[in-house]
């Protein structure tokens, strides 16, 4: 497995971690059951503080892609894919709708919006 | 036992300085990094908590106070202070070989393994080893006994990038165990950036406060601005600012809330050294 922490991007460590967590449970790098590394190993592998891959663990069991067993460790939970899809998708539609209402207070037309989005969705888009 | 380390109400008083009030807690399993301006009471806490010298108020080591258990407590916890108390001439083998009747868990075979690891020579006197030659020998004499507790006076300061590096990565092996825990004074906060869980900041013998890392790496933050913006903030939405010839350094304690409040473009992410010196040198 592999986690890239960026120190400088200004995206909290546990939010860096966690995401990559999360997409590699999304695209099933990381399996159902699979055993995930201890909260101490992985900071000790990451080179960050204990507390940082706490946070990161708890907010993933929070929004349900692990389930801790005490006493034997964290596991990817059992998650329904299609409904984590679809809330996604429902997150995105807010987001849209707020840039449409701002679009239309400056008056920019759709087509610009939809060549932003390609010109950004060529970029590299770092999580 | 939740705490590895409880101090409450320590005083000390020289003619000098003083030690007022201090408190702070270390949970189990914590590292906790100890900063503060050179002469701040950071050694005289380290050497209360040692019970080297005299203090009045509570210091509590895995939930037994120092003052009436202290052989008990001894033979659990690794000490490293500042400066080298070996005799110059006696050599790693000599130390092994005394240790043996100091601590019942004394480990002969870890110690030589850290030897190894370390490339230090068992059989060479330790005058003729560097500044960082000393430093892993005091720490691996420190971890050779299989203690809970890890206090440590500066204890990566004067070595290079690379050893240091190597002393963070046994720390990091040592809290592998959840029993375990480490207390470390230092001025060398890029290491505790890197390590830390929680940081205490002492200064002038008081305690200004103990918070986790995170907290003060992720919300706190540093607005620069210019005077005309400066004066439209809130006193009570900043902890302390500095006037500098071209702009403003103000310190803040969340950047999100600021960000909702004040339309200023510049708000970096603080260091532990900005924040040491923003806390000691800025004005409210």
């Amino acid at each position: 497995m592999e986690i890239i922490i960026s120190n400088s991007n200004g995206i909290p460590i546990y939010e860096q971690i966690k995401n990559q967590l999360k997409n590699k449970i999304l695209n099933n790098e990381l399996k159902e059951g699979e055993l995930l590394p201890s909260i101490r190993s992985l900071a000790r592998d990451l080179k960050c503080s204990v507390i940082t891959t706490k946070n990161a663990y708890e907010e993933l069991e929070k929004e349900g892609f692990v389930i801790t067993v005490p006493a034997k460790g964290i596991y990817v939970a059992t998650i329904n894919k299609d409904l984590v899809k679809e809330r996604q998708l429902t997150k995105i539609e807010e987001l849209l709708k707020e840039v449409l209402i701002l679009a239309k207070t400056c008056d920019i037309k759709q087509k610009d919006i939809i060549e932003i989005l390609e010109i950004l969705s060529k970029e590299d888009i770092n999580d | 036992m939740t705490n590895a380390l409880e101090i409450k109400n320590v005083n000390k008083k020289y003619s000098d300085f003083e030690l007022r009030n201090v408190k702070f807690t270390l949970p189990k399993g914590m590292i906790m990094g100890l900063i503060g301006s050179n002469g701040a009471g950071k050694t005289t806490i380290i050497k209360s908590i040692l019970n080297i010298i005299n203090y009045t108020g509570n210091i509590k080591i895995f939930d037994l106070d120092i003052k009436e258990k202290e052989d008990e407590i001894k033979e659990e916890i690794g000490v490293v202070l500042d400066d080298m108390f070996f005799p110059e001439i006696l050599t790693p083998n000599d130390i092994d070989n005394s240790m043996k009747y100091i601590f019942k868990n004394w480990d002969s075979k870890l110690f030589n393994s850290y030897l190894t690891k370390f490339s230090l020579n068992i059989n060479n006197p330790i005058k003729t080893f560097s500044k960082g030659m000393r430093k892993k020998l005091e720490i691996a004499t420190a971890l050779s006994h299989h203690p809970k507790l890890l206090i440590l006076d500066e204890p990566t300061s004067g070595l290079d990038p690379v050893v240091r590096s190597e002393i963070l990565d046994i720390f990091r092996d040592f809290i592998q165990n959840d029993e375990c825990s480490i207390l470390f004074s230092t001025h060398i906060t890029t290491d505790l950036e890197k390590i830390a869980d929680y940081i205490t900041f002492i200064n002038d013998g008081q305690i200004v406060f103990t918070k986790t890392c995170d907290e003060l790496l992720n919300q706190y933050g540093i607005v620069k601005c210019m005077e005309k913006e400066f004066q439209k903030i809130d006193k009570k939405d900043y902890l302390k600012y500095q006037k500098n010839k071209y702009d403003y350094e103000i310190l803040i304690e969340n950047k999100k809330d600021f960000k909702k409040k004040y339309s200023i473009e510049v708000i970096d992410k603080i260091t532990l050294d900005d924040l040491m010196v923003l806390m000691i040198k800025g004005e409210k």
